[in-house]
């Protein structure tokens, strides 16, 4: 038993922190060209022929860093629908997809191309229109699609289930993302802000909150890099990790954040902390794919109902 | 990362699933409290059926009667126990605590003396922390040991001592230069509990059992090589002890939880539970994951550096709040059934004991206020708050 990275893994955690930090709005072709987009791409296709664990620190660094970029919708998500040739696109950076699957998409305003579900089959659409809607997390504004045509045949429906785990694991890495840096931040705060002459991070009313959510963060990246782990390995544990992972995550990650913003005060209530946006990501992921209450729905029938043993 | 067993790990799971299947008597299966705890007698010959099969210390080097495994290998012991519902080695102070402290910090002699018959459950320990004005604050310790000859002589009380009522020894930390204060002037000793002197009167607990003891120390003389590390050195001791209590008994936390976990949702399948019910089981089991997987990156860590790290604190914490509020949810499901006992009370009377008992644990080996300022603190490294 082995739950540690790779010295290679760490090493493109640290690439990716540094890189990610000065570059809010990569284009595609720079993410390509760090080799990003076919991290699980196999070799003869472009790729890296690594898989979702090396993904995995990508989604949890671009939650922190908040990019805006259509990383998660082309990689969690479509990547494995994709045929070969397509999957070499995107490798090369030529190509951006999002799903279409509900009526609200993601990152409409970067990806490129639009795949779609109809019938038992994912197809990709085309001659679409797309409208950007004005959304709270301006990082990953939603938006519909109307009009187009079934283009290309990609990949037969029974492909969904396993897309939506992939969705909710990365969702939840880029949820202990997003937490962790609120957590750092409310903690640099509570080092350095003084009130009545100490560190108001000496006064337990405000350490120990955020004691809880060190514990709620790592106990939540614990569960999605198990999720990470199980997608990378097929194993068929997956979709019940994927929705524990993001039911938990999903929820520590706004736990965080506001709790960041209390210990904040009034600076972590204005507009140009960068709090809110954090918090508005973390409250997008809440909202994505499944609500926590749906999720363990799922799964207490998993647990309840039927003969599981 | 690869979170399956190695061929190696798999085999020795295999082999000892077969093992406690075979050899695990059937009057001492089920996880059991008050009135039906079984006895200390029988679990003692339990441990030494555990000891004589190789099961015991298997962390520990083989030098000391160990069994030289990786740490992962212990995790595993203790998951199967568990899964088995099996009862504990009756040396739980001295597995978790004395044994480590002495490997780390005692001299050839005392491992040469006391591991083995650990080990074996030929002698029992306990713990001498506590006291009554030294509870969390442990540096305010007063038991005094002063040095007469070769030997220092103890005076004063411990309190909330585990199993010292059928103890051959205990970690005492005392306070052996008597114009020190805070962390200076302790010294970490080695006494026998049988020397004339001790007296131990056990502490009825609100679940109506006695786990949990009073120790008066008057005048006992303990022999000056039975100090562990130096003399004035005890809270480096202690402090070795605490690391380890936190540290290694994540694993056992967790598998005692999948237990409790276990026998929730057999008791929502037997009896129905509403949406909301529903919904915190399905919480629990997720927050079970979380543990479970955070034991298993810990062990990772701990497998590397070889010391467990404060990220222990997390898993001590996680787990007696869950045990909280998993038995609480137990009770709801039983409705008013909850409250009776004895032979009417419903599952042998488990989650009323469980319930109770669980109100402990957020208070026995660092209370969760402590855990708080260990995370803040040594993790977070935000500034002290005392």
């Amino acid at each position: 038993m082995d739950f540690a990275f790779t010295p290679e893994q760490e090493e493109l955690r640290a690439q990716a922190r540094a890189f990610l930090a000065g570059n809010e709005k990569p284009s595609w072709h720079e993410l390509a060209e760090l080799g990003w987009t076919g991290v699980s791409v196999a070799e003869e296709n472009g790729g890296a022929g690594l898989g979702f664990l090396e993904e995995a620190i990508l989604f949890e660094e671009m939650g922190r860093a908040l990019t805006h970029a259509p990383y998660w919708s082309t990689v969690a998500v479509v990547l494995p629908a994709l045929p070969a040739d397509l999957q070499a696109e995107v490798a090369r950076g030529e190509a951006s997809w999002v799903l279409a699957s509900g009526p609200l998409v993601a990152d409409l305003d970067t990806a490129t191309r639009i795949a779609t579900v109809g019938g038992d089959t994912i197809w990709e659409l085309d001659g679409a229109e797309r409208e950007v809607l004005q959304t709270n997390d301006v990082t990953r504004p939603l938006g519909v699609v109307s009009g187009g045509a079934a283009g290309r045949q990609l990949a037969s429906s029974e492909l969904l289930p396993l897309l939506r785990a992939r969705s909710l694991a990365a969702l939840a890495l880029e949820a202990c993302g997003v937490g962790s840096r609120a957590l750092e931040l409310a903690v640099d705060f509570a080092k350095e802000r003084h009130q009545f002459g100490k560190p108001i991070g000496t006064y337990q009313a405000v350490s120990h909150p955020l004691a809880t959510t060190l514990m709620e963060l790592e106990l939540g990246r614990s569960l999605a890099l198990f999720a990470a782990w199980c997608i990378a390995e097929d194993d068929a544990r997956a979709p019940l990790a994927a929705a524990a992972a993001n039911a938990h995550c999903a929820d520590a990650a706004v736990a965080a954040c506001e709790r960041s913003i209390q210990v904040h005060g009034g600076i972590g209530f204005t507009w140009e902390h960068v709090l809110h946006r954090l918090y508005k990501r973390a409250l997008g992921i809440q909202a994505w794919e499944a609500s926590g209450a749906q999720l363990r729905s799922e799964i207490a029938s998993y647990l309840l109902d039927g003969d599981r043993r | 990362m690869d979170l399956r067993d190695t061929p190696d790990e798999a085999q020795f799971r295999s082999e000892l699933c077969a093992w406690l299947e075979a050899n695990l008597p059937q009057s001492l299966r089920g996880h059991r409290g008050g009135e039906a705890r079984y006895s200390d007698d029988a679990v003692r010959e339990w441990s030494r059926i555990l000891y004589e099969a190789g099961y015991v210390g298997l962390t520990w080097p083989k030098d000391y009667g160990g069994g030289g495994k990786p740490y992962s290998y212990q995790a595993i012991f203790l998951e199967e126990m568990a899964r088995a519902e099996a009862p504990q080695h009756l040396g739980v102070i001295g597995l978790g605590m004395a044994g480590p402290t002495i490997i780390a910090l005692g001299t050839e002699a005392q491992k040469a003396r006391y591991l083995q018959p650990l080990l074996a459950a030929d002698e029992i320990w306990c713990q001498g922390f506590s006291e009554p004005d030294a509870g969390s604050d442990l540096s305010a310790v007063r038991t005094s040991a002063r040095l007469e000859g070769s030997s220092f002589v103890i005076d004063g009380q411990k309190v909330w001592s585990s199993y010292a009522h059928i103890a051959d020894w205990c970690i005492l930390i005392t306070r052996s230069d008597p114009t020190s204060s805070g962390h200076a002037g302790l010294t970490y000793l080695i006494v026998d509990m049988k020397a004339p002197g001790v007296e131990v009167r056990p502490l009825r607990q609100l679940t109506g059992e006695a786990e949990f003891n009073e120790v008066f120390f008057d005048g006992v003389e303990v022999p000056i090589e039975n100090v562990i590390g130096d003399v004035g050195g005890g809270w480096q001791g202690a402090m070795t002890t605490l690391l380890h209590e936190r540290g290694t008994l994540g694993f056992a936390l967790t598998a005692a939880l999948e237990v409790t976990v276990g026998k929730l949702i057999e008791l929502a399948r037997d009896r129905g539970a509403t949406p909301v019910q529903r919904d915190a089981i399905a919480r629990e089991w997720i927050e079970l994951q979380a543990l479970r997987y955070t034991a298993n990156r810990s062990l990772s860590a701990l497998m590397k550096t070889g010391i467990p790290g404060p990220e222990g604190s997390i898993l001590k914490l996680q787990w007696s709040e869950a045990m909280q509020r998993v038995t609480k949810l137990a009770l709801e499901l039983l409705g008013p059934d909850a409250q009776l006992l004895a032979e009417n009370a419903p599952y042998g009377g488990y989650w009323q004991h469980a319930q109770l008992r669980s109100r402990g644990n957020t208070i026995e080996a660092g209370t969760s206020e402590i855990l708080r300022n260990i995370i803040a603190e040594r993790v977070l490294g935000l500034p002290r708050s005392r």
